[in-house]
């Protein structure tokens, strides 16, 4: 089973009228691994997670997801796969009308069969997990600062214990310290429920952090993936750009001296 | 899918209690679990001592993890001693990731006295009646702080915008009031003829329309429909800037939103509701004379004749005046509610709602004023 991809993306294609955003795009996502997803603003990275999901059509090409095709599943096992993965969304998208307890017990009420008194005590045991307090339970979404919102949204992805979680820039509109914490959240969080994480990210500093693999996507396609010396060597333009940058090459600095 | 008796059974050894869990520990059989590990909780209280092992668990996670530790938690309350064997280190982490969450007691919200809270909630709804009357006089006083600075330096005023918004709220707004006041006539000069039938008097049904339009009828209908229709996307349009923050990006930049937004909208209302008033007006009366045409057998000429024996220019004026005070109460409102709106999706829905019930009220209230009003200077 370790060998097998959990995520096996291969040959896609999406586009919408004349425009094609992924062009003959493969990828594989191992399991247990963090994978972050890199690439410039209107790449792709989000048309490629959302397509991935289901929330958006392929024109071409195939997406295996636990070992089964999204083309040849029917509706029943489709809602079955969903059961077992979990999204954060960019903007947190917590619904606005429930609180954070509900936000969470969310999930939970739609697919389990559980009593109230478990089901509020695992939605504080995840708020916990994520970093926050039984007193923020009962706050609604409006209250919640944006690094907050993100935990709950967190805090909602995992509600059902996926085995997969897809972020989507988790970091995103968060100060340095708050992005920092969350990167080490979700490293705490992959150890400790032996999460699958695919990632899209803009951070560097996430990259460099959390991410055991990394895949720039350029030009439609992915142009590297590996580890972080990967993307140091390659010879892609964007990629080069992106990882030798000014900003980039603070950071480099420091993994050097942490290699060396 | 495993059975009840793997997922956890119980055995006695003396004072000693051992369990053995196995199958899956997880999510999908969270309910099961939950109340085998009641039913064990109960047979234990005599038990001293607790092992369980954890050999045969092929699947493990938070909800079991949590499960597992509500049971240990449980005995080490009462003096218990437990112990958990075979247990794989990896799930050991999450264990004891969950030793250290729901530690506080849960406090369940205090129980209010219901003649306590309803005399609270009236009187919330009183002071809130009062703040609205509040809010909606000072919107008032703001646009005309807006209108008297735009008086002083007329090329401040924002003429794209307000043309742009007389297209949306006005011109455009002439076919559906043009269709709804056609219907309205019609129905009013049905009701009249067919009642009036009675006594011989199917003629006064004209008398009937003509005055009823042109004083009430029309410049109601047409409030009404602008409140829905313009109000409300008035409070939405403002309620969505509110939200991304537009509006203090424009208070940061100098600019004053009353006079950039909502001076050139209320502007716009007032000048619209006339002219929407004689359409709809105009329609109703064409309404009312195709139905006495077709259903009462009076041919047009007989409409308009007794139509210009029944009504006079005071009638028609009555209405007119009426239609500039009711745009500005829907605008007032509708602004004045687009700028409450908090940062959620649903204060946007509650603040839309509000301004249409606001606004139709207040319409109608004003109206009756002006019916006093009219009344007592003999109009």
């Amino acid at each position: 089973m370790k060998d097998k991809p959990v995520i096996s993306v291969k040959d896609l294609v999406v586009g919408f009228g004349d425009t094609t955003v992924l062009n003959h795009l493969s990828l594989d996502v191992r399991a247990g691994e963090i994978l972050g997803v890199v690439g410039g603003s209107g790449m792709g990275k989000s048309v490629l997670l959302r397509t991935i999901i289901g929330l958006l059509p392929k024109r071409h090409g195939t997406i295996e997801v636990l070992g089964i095709d999204q083309d040849q599943a029917n509706e029943e096992q489709r809602r079955a796969l969903e059961r077992r993965w979990g999204v954060l969304f960019q903007q947190g998208a917590l619904f606005s009308s429930l609180t954070v307890r509900q936000n969470v017990q969310f999930p939970m009420r739609e697919n389990l069969d559980i009593s109230q008194r478990l089901m509020d005590e695992v939605a504080l045991a995840k708020l916990e997990m994520v970093g926050l307090t039984p007193a923020d339970a009962d706050k609604f979404p409006a209250e919640l600062s944006g690094g907050m919102t993100k935990r709950v949204a967190l805090a909602r992805a995992l509600a059902l214990d996926p085995e997969i979680v897809f972020l989507d820039e988790p970091t995103s509109g968060l100060d340095p310290i708050s992005a920092g914490d969350f990167d080490a959240l979700i490293k705490t969080l992959q150890g400790t429920l032996g999460l699958t994480v695919f990632m899209v990210t803009h951070d560097l500093e996430s990259l460099y952090t959390v991410c055991d693999r990394i895949a720039a996507l350029a030009d439609g396609h992915i142009v590297a993936v590996g580890p972080m010396q990967t993307m140091l060597e390659c010879t892609h333009p964007w990629v080069q750009t992106y990882f030798q940058g000014k900003r980039g090459e603070m950071l480099t600095g420091r993994v050097s001296q942490l290699v060396n | 899918m495993a059975s009840d008796a793997s997922l956890l059974t119980a055995k006695f050894k003396g004072d000693r209690l051992e369990l053995a869990a196995g199958g899956s520990w997880t999510a999908a059989n969270a309910g099961e679990l939950e109340s085998l590990v009641d039913g064990v909780a109960q047979d234990a209280a005599r038990a001293r001592n607790v092992s369980i092992d954890m050999g045969d668990v092929r699947q493990f996670d938070t909800y079991g993890a949590w499960l597992l530790e509500r049971l240990t938690r449980q005995w080490r309350g009462t003096g218990g001693v437990a112990s958990i064997v075979g247990m794989p280190e990896h799930d050991r982490t999450l264990l004891k990731e969950m030793s250290g969450v729901n530690r506080e007691p849960v406090q369940a919200p205090a129980r209010e006295n219901g003649l306590v809270s309803a005399l609270a909630a009236m009187g919330s709804g009183v002071a809130g009646f009062g703040r609205d009357l509040l809010t909606f006089v000072s919107m008032l006083g703001a646009i005309g702080m807006a209108g008297a600075r735009v008086l002083t330096r007329p090329r401040d005023f924002r003429f794209t915008s307000a043309v742009n918004q007389l297209d949306r709220v006005c011109w455009q707004a002439v076919p559906i009031i043009l269709l709804i006041t056609l219907l309205i006539g019609a129905i009013i000069a049905q009701q009249g003829i067919f009642h009036f039938r009675k006594f011989g008097a199917e003629m006064y049904a004209i008398d009937l329309v003509g005055i009823l339009i042109l004083r009430e009828v029309g410049v109601l209908i047409v409030a009404i429909m602008v409140a829905g229709r313009s109000g409300s996307s008035y409070t939405a349009e403002l309620g969505s800037m509110m939200m991304r923050e537009e509006v203090d990006a424009l208070r940061t930049m100098g600019f004053d939103p009353v006079e950039v937004l909502i001076l050139p909208r209320v502007l716009v209302l007032i000048v619209a509701m006339p002219v929407l008033t004689f359409i709809g007006s105009m329609a109703a009366l064409y309404g009312g004379g195709l139905v006495a045409w077709f259903y009462g057998g009076m041919s047009p000429e007989i409409y308009l004749a007794r139509l210009a024996d029944a009504i006079s220019i005071t009638h028609f004026k009555v209405g007119m005046i009426k239609a500039p005070f009711m745009g500005l109460v829907i605008g007032v409102v509708a602004c004045a509610e687009g700028l409450l709106v908090k940062g959620s999706a649903e204060s946007l829905g509650l603040q839309t709602t509000a301004s249409v019930v606001k606004s139709i009220f207040l319409v109608i209230v004003l109206d009756g004023l002006f019916a006093i009003f009219f009344a007592s200077i003999g109009m």
